[in-house]
């Protein structure tokens, strides 16, 4: 069990909630995940933790309503407990003094970012952060990720902030600049991923992106989360979440993270019904 | 003996096929007590008793029998305890036949069958369920302290033995409920989750100390459970581990199921009970089960169940080569599942979704025995064909895991990836056992039982020894 410290909406369907978990807190490394279960009940889901604090023992993790079960934990107060949460999983990243390095983080994904940039600083990197959302009102982590980075670059689709477009257009940009670049991280929805990897290929720059794969135990024992990354088949829980870029099939991530888009539906209309019937 | 010999083995009543493939309640019901008497009055009570040398963590047999016999239901349970900590787990999924009754007297002679010890034992502990749980003294309290890493069959029995020889016993569990393979593989209908869930109280009682959500390797390392933590020993029970993929084509294609994540889905998380539990799983129409043990067996059994309306089991050598349990196969025909032998999987083929289509199979024969014993299969060049199917399983076994053994590279594994481990479980790094699955590979729950019991022993001397120096 663990309880709900803190939680806040940072944007439209976006929340951070902080939750006391101190083995986690004392263990984790920045690119790493839980796996939570809200109850009984509840789904095993992998969520990225977006930050942590040792000496409170809290870590941080930062979701957007897209189904049931983060709907469901969007309406959990402060004080209540997740029934389980499991972690720290995966591998972390592998932080080191490359240089120059690019942050890219698209929508939801920036909340990850965040932990990976600050020990990249750390290590000594010269850190840029490319941060961008389809509008303004949906940018999240802008001051944490100011905090880490060197320069923080900013697009929105519809141009109400930054650069009007996408986090690609920015980053070309910084690319054809002539700025020797490291390294390039980048995490967010598959689809910025890819065309992050196909863009930074052109330009030979290693490119790592964080997968967010359907898991269930998130302990390589099932296959929930197969990935093909060149060529060969990778369970992101063990084997990532973190991957070339570059092997990545972005293809089958996307029509493996949409198996289960009508059980979803079904799921979310299901609770929505069941927590307009408690409102009346 | 009044009468004369059964030579038969008295019935158990189970649900009917047609029944139960609309639902996940237990398929045998159990013996009544005069179906039990029945049973136990068959007993030869011979000696030297040839079938408790047949069983891994040797069963007083003849000694229950007789206490079942005298109807003294309480004493039958008690004596099996004496050894046996999973009793109502092990009455249901042991291979009797390949133990304890192969051994049987009574089954050797021409047209005998053994005394039915499983259903006997089954018996025994469900009576014990029914009318409360005795939970044994702890006499002697010793100091040790004792980490198990997983709660399975392996690691349950370790606990509860050096939890009943005075130890400090805290059990460490990747997933959020205890029971391993109990809970997550061996389905609904074979294994009630509420008699694992006893099986655990039962252990809890005798002060074992439960550590859910804790993945051991991630969240603590051997070396800090040693060195910080303050245990005496570590047990490491942490199972295979890592479903195997054939390498074919189209594996990564939506509707092909590794068979622990189909039972893991179903069987821990409830998929069954979609949309009431959170957790998905896809039905199919036509599912392709590929294997040929008790885990196919149960996937395909399961997926029947889900809603299947056709499951077929595709195994690449012929019926006697299968490894499941005959009891298995003939419930699994009973219900309908549809057997293609000698058949072999080549690609898997997918919509424009990336969902599955149909499967490619190839004709097998069989050809001279290799290193197994069975004859091993041979492709007939030419004979593939296609199978319409829309989801495929695979349940062809499981290599280790190495979540734990990454994190510990002091750890010596054998060739097969396995941890090397002495025939009391003791490994390479001093202080550490280990047992059942990940060392062995996967083997059956009452092996791992055997192997904890082994293990608890040797940590017992282990640590006795430590505290003299």
């Amino acid at each position: 069990m663990a309880e709900i410290v803190s939680k806040e909406k940072i944007a439209e369907n976006i929340y951070s909630v902080q939750i006391f978990t101190p083995l986690i807190a004392k263990k984790c490394k920045p690119g790493q995940f839980v796996i939570i279960r809200l109850d009984e009940r509840g789904e095993r889901i992998p969520l990225t933790i977006a930050d942590f604090d040792r000496d409170k023992g809290n870590i941080r993790m930062v979701f957007q309503v897209v189904g049931k079960t983060t709907l469901q934990l969007s309406r959990y107060d402060v004080g209540e407990d997740i029934s389980d949460v499991t972690g720290p999983l995966g591998n972390p990243s592998e932080i080191s003094n490359y240089g120059t390095v690019v942050m890219v983080g698209g929508g939801v994904g920036a909340a990850p970012v965040y932990p990976i940039a600050r020990a990249l600083k750390e290590a000594g990197n010269e850190v840029i952060t490319i941060l961008g959302a389809r509008s303004k009102a949906l940018l999240i982590m802008e001051e944490e990720l100011t905090s880490v980075s060197d320069e923080l670059l900013i697009s929105t689709d519809d141009g109400t902030k930054g650069k009007k477009g996408f986090v690609t257009d920015v980053l070309k940009e910084l690319l054809d600049s002539g700025r020797r670049v490291a390294r390039v991280w980048a995490i967010g929805p598959a689809i910025m991923m890819r065309f992050v990897s196909e863009l930074t290929r052109k330009y030979n720059v290693p490119t790592i992106v964080s997968l967010n794969s359907i898991m269930v135990d998130g302990t390589g024992m099932c296959g929930a989360c197969r990935v093909e990354v060149g060529g060969e088949t990778k369970f992101t829980c063990v084997d990532g979440p973190e991957f070339d870029g570059h092997k990545v099939n972005f293809k089958l991530l996307m029509e493996r993270l949409a198996t289960y888009k009508e059980e979803e539906k079904r799921a979310l209309e299901n609770y929505r019904k069941s927590i307009e019937e408690e409102g009346e | 003996m009044a009468g004369k010999l059964q030579l038969k083995k008295t019935p158990m009543k189970e649900q009917p096929p047609e029944e139960r493939i609309k639902n996940f309640n237990e398929v045998p019901y159990g013996y009544t007590v005069e179906e039990a008497i029945a049973e136990a009055n068959r007993c030869l009570q011979c000696s030297p008793p040839p079938c408790v040398k047949g069983c891994p963590v040797n069963v007083d047999i003849p000694g229950f029998i007789k206490l079942i016999k005298e109807k003294d239901f309480r004493g039958a349970i008690n004596r099996i305890k004496l050894t046996n900590n999973l009793p109502a787990v092990c009455g249901r999924v042991c291979p009797q036949e390949d133990q304890c009754e192969k051994a049987c007297t009574l089954g050797k002679i021409k047209g005998g069958e053994p005394v039915a010890i499983g259903r006997l034992e089954r018996f025994a502990a469900d009576w014990e369920a029914e009318h409360g749980v005795e939970t044994p003294e702890i006499i002697e309290k010793k100091d040790g302290k004792v980490a198990i890493v997983g709660a399975g069959p392996a690691g349950l029995t370790a606990a509860a033995d050096l939890a009943k020889m005075g130890h400090e016993v805290t059990v460490f569990e990747a997933f959020h409920k205890a029971g391993g393979v109990l809970v997550y593989g061996i389905p609904e209908f074979r294994l009630p989750k509420s008699i694992v869930e006893r099986e655990v109280e039962n252990i809890k009682k005798l002060g074992v100390k439960f550590e859910f959500n804790r993945v051991i390797g991630k969240i603590l390392t051997i070396d800090e459970l040693l060195n910080e933590e303050g245990f005496d020993a570590v047990y490491i029970a942490t199972g295979a581990g890592t479903p195997r993929f054939m390498n074919i084509p189209g594996e990564n294609l939506i509707g092909v199921y590794s068979a622990s994540e189909l039972l893991t889905r179903t069987n821990l998380m409830k998929a069954y009970k979609f949309p009431e539990y959170d957790t998905p799983i896809k039905v199919g129409n036509k599912v392709a089960v590929i294997g040929g043990g008790n885990v196919a067996m149960d996937a395909a059994r399961t997926s029947l169940r889900l809603g299947a309306r056709e499951v077929h089991v595709v195994y690449r050598r012929s019926r006697i080569e299968m490894p499941a349990r005959a009891e298995e196969i003939h419930h699994a025909e009973e219900e309908g599942i549809i057997f293609d032998f000698l058949t072999n999987p080549t690609r898997i083929i997918g919509d424009e979704n990336g969902r599955v289509k149909q499967m490619e199979c190839i004709k097998m024969r069989l050809g001279e025995p290799d290193s197994s014993g069975r004859r091993r299969p041979i492709p007939i060049e030419g004979s593939e064909f296609k199978m319409d199917v829309d989801i495929v399983v695979v349940a062809i076994g499981q290599s280790s895991n190495k979540v734990l053994l990454q994190a510990t590279p002091n750890l010596k594994l054998n060739k097969r990836g396995y941890i090397e481990a002495d025939e009391t479980g003791k490994t390479s790094i001093e202080g550490v056992y280990a047992g059942g699955d990940i060392v062995t590979g996967a083997a059956t729950v009452i092996l791992a039982m055997g192997a904890g019991k082994t293990a608890a022993k040797a940590i017992d001397e282990y640590i006795t020894n430590k505290k003299k120096r």
